[in-house]
């Protein structure tokens, strides 16, 4: 892996791509994006990393455990918004309830802000653990036993 | 938190919020303690919902207090309360079952995920029944249905044609599910909405090609979810190769959720709104719904016979067993409407119990063929027991809730002078007679003195006791009617029937 160019782009582009994920995700209220888009941005700038460094390097780096968990958490995120609306007094989703003294249902925004959050979490840590997979995959028939 | 008001929600909400984090704990015992737990929950949410239902009447809960018909609603009227029950209630008892049979089926790295998606699988079966938005069927069906697919292609590590079932599966229900959310949206270009009941009421007076075919895709569709006969192929394989307690549970509850869909959508949205004209919507029932029905019953009690798999005789017995709860919805009144909600309950507790006792026998003796049977009244004589019992209740002996629904359902093809299909019934009944009776004869069939089997232990008390709780459900609901019936016959109310006065 002595592609010096390869390297050296990649390594300029990473924290871009992160930002950009990050801003498609949290302008999605605003404009087009939200979390699935988020979460695939992320995941490719892992993915980048993985194709030019190998995938070993990656899995230091964020390993399948961490996405295990990130899977999880962003559910309960997801889930756990609509249930939490429940136990202020609203109904299940009910938005509303996370700031009831709003005039301009601040609480919508905060709900959806949360819950594409949760998303994006997921839809990452999936995207990756799909990656790793495949790419991780033992071919089980060596191409020499052919 | 108003328990009762956000009653509802709760049946969805709890585990497909707790249901991820099972996937985060340890292997084995601790994993399956939680997920039973929680089954455990979720069925003491859906019996305060039956019980809710039945003393004061259906409930509505607003999604995100969105009245609907813009907003989702989840309404609970005794037909779907009794599903939910159901539903619950076999999870309840199909999870502690699991712990052992899983164990010693899966890789002991795999449980956590597969008690993961055991639980979402229920969550999406509770979902497609508890909801009153026509979209979000589709969207909970798909919940139930890829989890189901996971949990079939994990009796791989049994028998690599596990793979290939659940493929088959995932196709099929896929093309299924593609053919439901078509019609949906030809019913939303015709009506303009999603929620059922409003969709009831703009469908009045509709009766043009868009509304027609999507009545026809909606058929389809979930003629194959539920496995209607031409439309079966993909459930003997997947019943018979995936893993025991997934096999209770899905023979138990899937292909009855699918069944609940269509009858809502045919009874509550098409026929009580009178969109298609009642004459084309007879014309389906009695010219394609009454003869698949009954070509189903006696083609897959036929094929079942010739089988030497127990798990994919009982399997054949499913699509035979779906063919009657057609015909009941066939006869387009509401005794046949409450005596197919009655066979939906009696078969998942025989069914259940069956798949569960087959599962007792590959546990300790690690095959579902019917060489494995041979003399368990003696080796295994709880388990015997149980499949006995249960196999003469799927038959429709007296004594056994068998017999309630064959005789609701005879009752019900009497009431409107259904001769023919009254006597298939009958006749198919006796098909079922055989391929029982042939699994009871080898079990009690005596050992052989010159070459006697080693003796198996009976399987633990774990797996004996949920099996023995729906046998015994089997006879006491066989003989204590009224509760069932009851039930069912509200249940079948609750679809808006004016049928009767249609006709």
């Amino acid at each position: 892996m002595d592609h010096l160019i390869l390297r050296v782009t990649a390594k300029l582009l990473f924290a871009p791509i992160l930002l950009f994920a990050l801003y498609v995700q949290f302008h999605g209220d605003y404009g087009p994006g939200g979390g699935f888009q988020a979460g695939v941005i992320f995941a490719v700038s892992f993915i980048l990393h993985a194709l030019i460094f190998g995938l070993d390097q990656t899995q230091k780096a964020m390993s399948q455990r961490i996405l295990l968990v990130l899977m999880v958490v962003g559910i309960i995120f997801y889930a756990g918004t609509g249930f939490a609306t429940m136990l202020l007094g609203g109904n299940l989703l009910g938005y509303d309830a996370l700031a009831p003294n709003s005039t301009h249902h601040a609480g919508q925004h905060w709900g959806i802000l949360l819950v594409e959050f949760g998303v994006g979490m997921t839809v990452f840590s999936t995207m990756l653990t799909i990656f790793y997979h495949y790419a991780g995959r033992e071919p089980e028939i060596d191409p020499e036993d052919w | 938190m108003n328990l009762i008001e956000q009653l509802p929600a709760l049946p969805i909400i709890t585990p497909l919020l707790l249901a991820p984090i099972t996937i985060l704990l340890p292997k084995g015992k601790i994993s399956w303690l939680y997920a039973t737990a929680i089954s455990w929950l979720i069925f003491f949410f859906c019996a305060m919902l039956l019980h809710q239902v039945y003393m004061h009447g259906p409930i509505s809960y607003f999604l995100g207090n969105w009245a609907p018909p813009l907003g989702i609603e989840y309404r609970v009227d005794l037909a779907n309360a009794l599903l939910l029950f159901l539903i619950s209630a076999i999870g309840a008892l199909v999870f502690p079952y699991s712990y052992a049979s899983i164990m010693a089926e899966i890789d002991e790295r795999q449980t956590p995920f597969f008690y993961a998606a055991l639980l979402l699988c229920m969550t999406g079966l509770l979902g497609v029944t508890i909801t009153g938005d026509a979209f979000n069927v589709f969207v909970f069906l798909e919940i139930s249905s890829l989890s189901t697919y996971a949990l079939v292609a994990l009796g791989a590590r049994q028998d690599r044609r596990a793979l290939t079932a659940a493929f088959n599966y995932l196709v099929m229900g896929t093309i299924g599910a593609t053919f439901f959310v078509i019609g949906l949206g030809l019913l939303y270009q015709a009506t303009g909405t999603l929620n059922m009941a409003d969709m009831q009421g703009k469908l009045v007076g509709l009766d043009n090609r868009m509304v027609q075919s999507g009545f026809a895709f909606i058929f389809v569709g979930m003629g194959l979810k539920l496995a209607m006969f031409p439309l079966h192929l993909w459930l003997p394989n997947a019943y018979a190769y995936a893993p025991s307690s997934v096999t209770a549970f899905l023979a138990a509850t899937a292909t009855k959720v699918a069944l609940y869909v269509l009858i809502r959508f045919f009874y509550s949205i098409f026929h009580a709104a009178n969109g298609i004209d009642i004459g084309s919507l007879f014309a389906t029932l009695q010219y394609v719904v009454m003869p698949v029905a009954v070509i189903g019953m006696f083609v897959a009690s036929l094929v079942a016979v010739f089988q030497d798999d127990v798990k994919r005789m009982l399997a054949y017995s499913s699509v035979a067993q779906i063919g009657y709860m057609l015909l009941g919805l066939s006869l387009g009144s509401e005794a046949g409407l409450s005596a197919t909600m009655v066979h939906m309950f009696n078969h998942a507790l025989m069914k259940g119990a069956l798949f569960m006792a087959v599962g007792c026998v590959v546990f300790r003796l690690g095959g579902h063929r019917i060489s494995h049977f041979t003399g368990l009244a003696r080796r295994m004589p709880w388990t015997a027991g149980a499949f006995i019992i249960s196999g003469l209740s799927l038959v429709g002996v007296p004594l056994t809730v068998g017999f309630v629904s064959k005789w609701m359902l005879l009752q019900a093809t009497f009431e409107v002078g259904q001769w023919i299909p009254s006597f298939l019934i009958v006749a198919s009944s006796l098909i079922a007679v055989v391929y029982v009776g042939r699994i009871i004869e080898i079990m009690l069939r005596s050992p052989d003195p010159d070459n006697p089997l080693p003796s198996v232990k009976e399987a633990p008390l774990l797996m004996l006791v949920p099996m023995w709780i729906l046998v015994i459900a089997n006879v006491y609901l066989g003989l204590q009617t009224d509760l069932t019936v009851d039930i069912a016959k509200g249940a079948a109310e609750a679809f808006d029937l004016v049928v009767r006065g249609a006709r």
